[in-house]
């Protein structure tokens, strides 16, 4: 796909993964398991899906301010998300990856994109999160959800 | 924008109060650069939801601050825990996570938090006053702060609330400004019937709806005329916080920055108006259940926390009833509210019936469920909305009277008069 998309940084870092994208905004506790990476909300679209090494795209976080109590507890256990792009800066996002950076110095990016950018996402895509919050598609999988 | 710290930040971030304290203020300086502001501002009093104790990586952060010689700089209430410190036997809570839970809490109070394990700080009397500055986690807490108690607080992600009570600083922006706490969108009950008002197990559902809807920034609700009392905000903003990300809203003629639509606008004019139909609110009522059949293998109540008022309503419903034999009854509050309510004689129909109470934490937050327990019933939006992701459940949700009722029948039972309008 041409285009790249030059998406806000949140938190830097850089990752190579596939997508798991979803329109409906995501609370991880509750929504996310900490041992598996599966999604466990069971009114969420994702659910099921696994997001560990994943690059998930989610609008933003909804609910729980544990967010990033359980992401912070997948890092530790090494099935967190590989990156995580939103519409507008996620405090709950980001802050679990400062902490998980202060804590066990590993870290993920987190990428605003706005609403616009933030549509072309879907799951199953190969994407690339740079340094400095450009987001590029290394290939479209053609799968559509 | 680039953020200016004061002297006292700067000492503060290079170590003149100790590393544990740097540590908190290295972490609040980084999301003061994701927050985009200027600058820091007091607060005067925290509510510490990071107290939760979700994993090894939980409690290795709360350790590692009290090793670092961290402790908090304004009153800090805490927030539930992962374990009932002194009921946990009783159920099937694995030694192992019990252990660490407890090792978590002692490290929270090891900073100087109060120890209030509760997720309704509002019921307590460390609760904050009107216009006060403060930093609260736990989203229906902070919903309820800033909505019905009028105290200013952003919502605060776990592990940050902490370094905002060590520090006694917070990112100067959102809901601590004036300027951002005027409604944004009017939200307009459109023929409800005063009589479902007027029933408790309309706020959960409203809660439940409003958050759904995803309003952009402060809703104002018009049109309730029944009374809402402290309860049922507090379910509308569990409703409301945990369907959605809402950290304010003003109910018009009832929280205190709303006296008036106007007022809830601060004199703006209202450029977006959803309206809120009956068969809206019937659809979120329908949707907050999710079981198939009757069948029924707990009652839980009390999230957030239960009330003494609550108590006050539940203990006639009990007089001269028993639970069925299968079906577990649990009520969930702190441990003040449990002691005044016993003092007050208002458990003696609940041990009668055969419920039970835990207390410093709930279902939610701590694995005591045994494993036979796979179809839950309770009033609350929250436990209904999380039980099945959390619990692996499934739910039904009805009045505290359906509950009662249920428990005592042994299956599901909904009176649905209120809502088939």
């Amino acid at each position: 796909m041409d285009g790249i998309i030059k998406g806000k940084v949140v938190v830097a870092g850089t990752a190579r993964a596939l997508l798991l994208a979803s329109h409906e905004p995501l609370s991880f506790w509750g929504g996310y398991d900490q041992a598996t990476g599966e999604i466990i909300d069971r009114r969420h679209p994702l659910s099921g899906e696994i997001g560990t090494g994943k690059i998930m795209a989610v609008p933003f976080t909804r609910g729980s301010s544990t967010t990033t109590g359980i992401l912070i507890e997948s890092v530790r256990a090494g099935v967190a998300p590989a990156g995580i792009i939103t519409t507008e800066p996620d405090s709950y996002l980001a802050l679990a990856s400062i902490v998980a950076d202060e804590m066990y110095s590993k870290s993920f990016p987190v990428i605003a994109v706005g609403q616009k950018a933030f549509g072309r996402f879907k799951s199953g895509m190969e994407i690339e999160i740079t340094e400095e919050g450009e987001i590029l598609f290394i290939e479209e999988a053609g799968k559509e959800r | 924008m680039s953020l200016r710290l004061s002297d006292s930040d700067q000492a503060a971030l290079g170590g003149e109060n100790g590393p544990g304290t740097s540590m908190a203020m290295s972490i609040l300086v980084r999301m003061a650069g994701v927050y985009g502001v200027s600058e820091l501002m007091d607060i005067t009093a925290a509510h510490i939801d990071s107290s939760i104790y979700m994993g090894i990586a939980t409690m290795e952060y709360a350790e590692r601050l009290v090793d670092l010689g961290a402790r908090v700089s304004v009153p800090s209430t805490l927030n539930v825990s992962g374990v009932d410190e002194h009921g946990w036997q009783e159920w099937s809570v694995p030694k192992q996570h019990a252990e660490n839970a407890r090792r978590q809490m002692v490290a929270y109070e090891a900073m100087g938090c109060i120890p209030t394990w509760t997720c309704a700080p509002y019921q307590t009397e460390h609760r904050p006053v009107f216009g006060q500055q403060i930093a609260a986690g736990e989203s229906n807490a902070i919903c309820f702060y800033n909505s019905v108690i009028g105290a200013r607080t952003e919502r605060y992600p776990d592990l940050l609330d902490i370094c905002a009570a060590i520090t006694g600083r917070v990112p100067a922006t959102g809901l601590h400004l004036e300027e951002n706490r005027a409604g944004t969108v009017l939200l307009q009950l459109i023929e409800i019937p005063l009589a479902l008002q007027d029933d408790d197990s309309f706020y959960p559902v409203l809660g439940y709806l409003i958050g759904g809807l995803e309003p952009d920034g402060v809703p104002v609700i018009a049109g309730v005329e029944a009374n809402v009392t402290e309860d049922r905000h507090k379910a509308i903003c569990a409703g409301a916080a945990t369907a959605g990300a809402v950290a304010l809203y003003h109910l018009v003629g009832s929280t205190p920055e709303a006296g008036t639509i106007e007022q809830a606008f601060h004199g703006r004019a209202v450029d977006k108006t959803i309206e809120i139909h009956m068969h809206q609110l019937v659809g979120a009522y329908r949707r907050l259940t999710t079981a198939s059949s009757e069948a029924l293998d707990m009652v839980v109540l009390g999230s957030p926390h239960f009330s003494l008022d609550e108590f006050r309503t539940l203990a006639p419903l009990l007089e001269g009833k028993a639970r069925d034999s299968d079906v577990e009854f649990l009520v969930t509050c702190s441990r003040s509210i449990r002691m005044i309510a016993d003092e007050l004689g208002l458990l003696e129909s609940l041990k009668s019936f055969g419920g039970r109470i835990t207390v410093d934490t709930c279902p939610l937050a701590t694995p005591m469920l045994p494993e036979r327990i796979k179809r839950l019933m309770t009033n609350s939006a929250k436990y209904a909305y999380y039980s099945p992701g959390l619990l692996n459940t499934e739910v039904s949700y009805g009045s505290l009277q359906d509950c009662v009722r249920s428990a005592v029948e042994g299956r599901v039972i909904r009176d649905d008069s209120l809502w088939m309008v």
